[in-house]
Formats: C-alpha cells, structure tokens, sequence
C-alpha cells in the first residue's frame, strides 16, 4: 500500500505537468475574456477601452459569423459522414482475409500521416486545378468542360480533402475494434441461421457503436480547429463561402488586428467546442472506471 | 468445395481492397513520381508525365532557391525537442498517477484532458501577443514551448493507459526488498515501461511534426517548419509542380516511415485509451 511518504512524491511527481497545464489554459483564457470586452485594435494602441458586450453583439450579428457557422457545421458534419461511413465500409473489407493485408493497411492509413499543408496544396494543385490537375487532364479527355472545385465549389471541395486526411483514422479504429470481436459469437450466430446482414445489425454494429462514438468526438474536436486546409486552399473565399469559425476569427485578430472582436470570437468557439467536449470527456471518463 | 468458395471469395476480397487501397493512396504515389520529373512535364497528361524523362532537378532546386534544408531541421527541433521535454515532464507524472493512485487522480486526469479540447483559436490572440511582447515570435523557442503544452496531455494519458498494465506487484516485490524510490524507477520500471515510452514518443514526434495551427501562426522565415515552409507554395510564381512534389515528397517520407511503425499506438494514443 502506499504511505505517506510515496504519497507525498507521487504529488511532487505531479505538479509540474498540473501547474504548467494550469497556466497555460487559465492565462491565455483569462486574457481572452478580457479583451473580448474591450475596444482594442493593434492599430491603434493606447486606445483601449472598456466596451462591455459590444464586440460580442458585433460578432454574433455579423452576417458573416453565420456563414461561418454554418460553414462550420457543414464541414465538420459532411467530414463526419464520409468518414463514418466510408470508415465502417472500409474496416469490414480489410477485416476479412485477404492477399496483402499488410501492404493494403499500409497505403489506406498514409494519408493520415500527410501534414495538412502538402494534402491541401496536392489536391487544389495536382488534382483540383482546371488547367493543369488530374481531374482536368481527364474531363478534357472525356470532352467535357473542366470543373473549377475550389472557386465554384470551395466548401465541398475542403470537405472532400479533410475527408481524405481523417478517413484512415476512422477506419484504423473501427478496423481495431472489429478486430477485438468474439469470433466465436459471430459463428454461433452463423450456425443459428443468421443472415450476414442481421449478424452485420445484431452483433457488429452495437459493438462498434463504442468505437464510431469515440471516432465522432475525437474528429468533431480536430474538425473544429481545421484552419491550415483552408488557408492555403481558398483563404476562406470566395467572399465568406469557405470560412469556418476558427479561419473568421483568425482573419479578425491577425489579419484586421481587431483584439477585441477576435477575442470575442474565440470565446463563442471555446462554448461551442466545450459542448462537444462534455460528452466526450463522460465517454472516456466511464472507461477509466472499466 | 467450401474451400474452393473461400479462395474465390478471397480473391474477391484481394481485388477490392487492393483497389481501395491504390485509390486512397494515389495523390501520395503521384506526388512522388511528379517530383522526378522536370517542370515542363509535371503539368503535362498523365500519359506523357509516365512517359517522360526521369530527373532529380527538382530536389536540386528545392534545396538551392529554398534552403529546404534548414526548414527540415526546424522541423526535427521542433517535433524532437517538444517530445523529449513533454516526457520529462510527463513519465514522473504518469508515473505517480498509476502507481499510486489518490481520490483525485481521475479528476486530475480528466481535467487535462480538458485542456486539450480548448479550441487554439480561443487563446490565439493572447498568445500571439504575449509572444510578441517577449519576442518570442518566430523562433524556436517559442515554438517549442507551445508544443509541448499543446501535446502534454497527450502524452500524460499514454503513459499512464501503458504504465497501468505493469503489475504493481513487481514494485512492491522490489520495494520490499529494501529498492529505494530511485532504485525503484531506474532498474525495475524504466525497462518495463520503455515500450510504452517509444511508442508515446513515437506518436507524439508525428503529431507535433503535423501540427499546423500554431506553426502557421506563430512563425516568418527564421523558425518556420516544414508546415509553414510548403504553406508558402499557395502563392507561387510560375511553373512549380514538380518543386512542390519534391518538398512534398521530402517533407512527408520520414514520418510516413514512422507512422507505419505506430500505427497500433496510434489508436491508443488517439482515443485516449478508449479504443485499444
């Protein structure tokens, strides 16, 4: 049993990851509430004053934070969907024996290893660009008139590149938790007469539903945040067609140095990522009880 | 007969997932054979490109005009630095957590998980200008820092999911054998947990050589890593395929090699043990 003595180590042990943690998220926190109530601009310093809810009225009206936040919800949404879906299918396939297995795990996980700046700029160059991208060489090869997908369809267009990044990583961890599946209770069912569909509802899915959870929190966490994507893709454009929340309030702080309205803006992202959060952490927290 | 079925149904199988596979992987393929080839042929159709001459002109380029190398060793720096100082920090945390545990010890953990779930852009501004007033921007240092905070939790968590699967029984065999605390950590748990170790370190090297948030913002020139350096191509000027395959390619390689090597922690790690 520990005494008192290990005891008071083990706190020792702690502190330092408590305390830097504890600083670095309730310093930039506390900073982030105060400026959201301030006029304060970069450009023009000595001018800061206390404004009361203003920059949040300015914010939460602005027409361009509903784009944004619809944008928001579209992409993290549509990632979510393909990724899910596209995730279980792929699990199932590469859980049944096959030839290669090794090398076909192999190249389905890479994207996931890819950082989101070189992802972004393969698919709007090699791929996406009218000109001279994949996907235009072949519409002009088939005759047809080559589709510009970041001006004319930016959203979708990101939504399709972020699905590629985060597709391994459903699918890697539905593979594994396939993998963790009573065979024996899959050919008890088979023996019983079970159809492959009714095994598929009855027996996999409530034992994925852990693992498709957990992959929807995990990415809606990430998916929140997608800033670099966006950024050297379209730059939020046309006008506000790809701009998520996390893009808006870059441009606020950094771009326009509005402080205060950009403070605002991250407020209203840290409610609405802890909302998320909430039930992410009541997952994990029930299996550290397990 | 049944044996015959499984073979055919193999092959099926052999073929689907082979093609998914080639499918998902291709634009990786593609970069990398673009970026052996000259300028005037990446652009070319997917034909004459295959049918065109082979050349490493473009790796030449990328280190000549870019300094591609010093990118590449902010990088390494940047991810290696950040990793090295999380685990100082993080294994006498983790270590404490799972061997003797207190009343709050999942509260404590669970509250640093919380602090990964902070959106950065919330705390962007504050950051940034606390950054700028100790000159912290664009340099490693800085970055560094940043880094490890962002993934300590992180590491904290693997840690701990791995150190709690070492029997406790074997330190208080050692500790009743009269092994002193250091003793204790130095000869019976540092080779047990060293696994567990690599393999959060291995990960979390991956994670902060991707992260492209705080990298894209906080850097220029001086310390910007390869996140910040390929950023850079969204604006160029003239013809740069085969230059962007070749950074691309360079910039990737070795952390794909990586990443195939952790692809089981990789769950773990991710899922915060949720998933094993």
């Amino acid at each position: 049993m520990a005494t008192q003595h290990s005891r008071a180590a083990a706190r020792l042990m702690i502190s330092p990851a408590v305390l830097l943690l504890l600083g670095w998220m309730i310093v930039p926190l506390v900073m982030t509430l105060y400026f959201s109530f301030l006029r304060y601009n970069l450009l023009m310093p000595g001018m800061e004053e206390f404004t009361g809810w203003t920059n949040y009225r300015f914010f939460l009206t602005d027409p361009a934070f509903f784009d944004a936040l619809g944008n928001t919800l579209l992409l993290v949404g549509g990632v979510l969907l393909i990724t899910v879906i596209g995730g279980t299918l792929l699990a199932l396939l590469l859980d049944q024996p096959f030839w290669g297995q090794g090398v076909v795990r192999i190249m389905v996980i890479a994207p996931f290893f890819v950082m989101p700046t070189v992802s972004a700029l393969v698919w709007k160059n090699m791929f996406m660009n009218p000109v001279n991208g994949l996907f235009g060489h072949f519409a002009h090869f088939l005759g047809l008139e080559p589709y510009d997908f970041l001006s004319q369809a930016p959203l979708a267009s990101i939504i399709f590149i972020v699905s590629w990044q985060w597709l391994p990583f459903a699918t890697l961890i539905l593979l594994t938790a396939l993998q963790s599946l009573d065979q024996e209770q899959l050919e008890a069912a088979e023996m019983d007469g079970a159809s492959a569909l009714s095994r598929f509802y009855y027996i996999m899915v409530p034992h994925l539903s852990r693992a498709i959870t957990v992959v929807i929190l995990i990415q809606t966490i990430f998916l929140l945040s997608i800033f670099a994507e966006i950024l050297v893709t379209t730059a939020g454009g046309p006008g506000t067609a790809s701009t998520n929340l996390t893009y808006l309030i870059y441009v606020q702080s950094l771009l326009q140095f509005d402080v205060g309205g950009g403070s605002a803006g991250g407020v209203v992202a840290i409610i609405l990522a802890n909302i998320v959060a909430i039930f992410l952490m009541r997952m994990i927290g029930k299996n550290l009880d397990a | 007969m049944a044996r015959a079925v499984t073979n055919r149904r193999k092959a099926i199988v052999t073929v689907a997932a082979w093609l998914v596979g080639i499918a998902i992987f291709f634009p990786i393929l593609w970069i990398l054979i673009l970026s052996f080839k000259s300028e005037g042929d990446a652009i070319k159709t997917p034909i004459e490109v295959l049918t065109s001459n082979w050349t490493l002109e473009s790796y030449h380029t990328v280190q000549e005009r870019s300094d591609y190398f010093r990118h590449f060793l902010n990088s390494v720096i940047l991810s290696v630095g950040s990793t090295v100082i999380g685990l100082i920090i993080a294994v006498p945390a983790a270590w404490a957590m799972a061997f003797v545990p207190g009343k709050r010890t999942k509260d404590v953990l669970m509250w640093m998980l919380s602090t990964k779930m902070l959106p950065p852009v919330g705390v962007l501004v504050p950051i940034y200008l606390i950054f700028r007033d100790l000159g912290l921007l664009d340099s490693r240092v800085g970055l560094v820092i940043v880094l490890t905070l962002i993934n300590l939790p992180i590491i904290i968590w693997m840690l701990y999911t791995y150190f709690r699967e070492i029997p406790g029984e074997i330190l208080e065999a050692a500790r009743m054998d009269g092994a002193s605390l250091k003793n204790e950590i130095l000869y019976v748990l540092t080779p047990m947990a060293v696994p567990g170790i690599a393999s959060t370190m291995l990960l979390n090297i991956i994670l902060a050589w991707n992260e492209a948030f705080w990298t894209l913002n906080l850097t220029a020139a001086k310390a910007a890593p390869l996140t910040a350096f390929i950023a850079s191509y969204s604006s160029p000027e003239g013809l740069f395929y085969a230059k962007l395959s070749a950074a691309s390619t360079m910039a990737i390689a070795p952390i794909l090699i990586m990443g195939w090597f952790s692809q089981k922690q990789l769950v773990r790690g991710l899922t915060f043990g949720a998933v094993k």
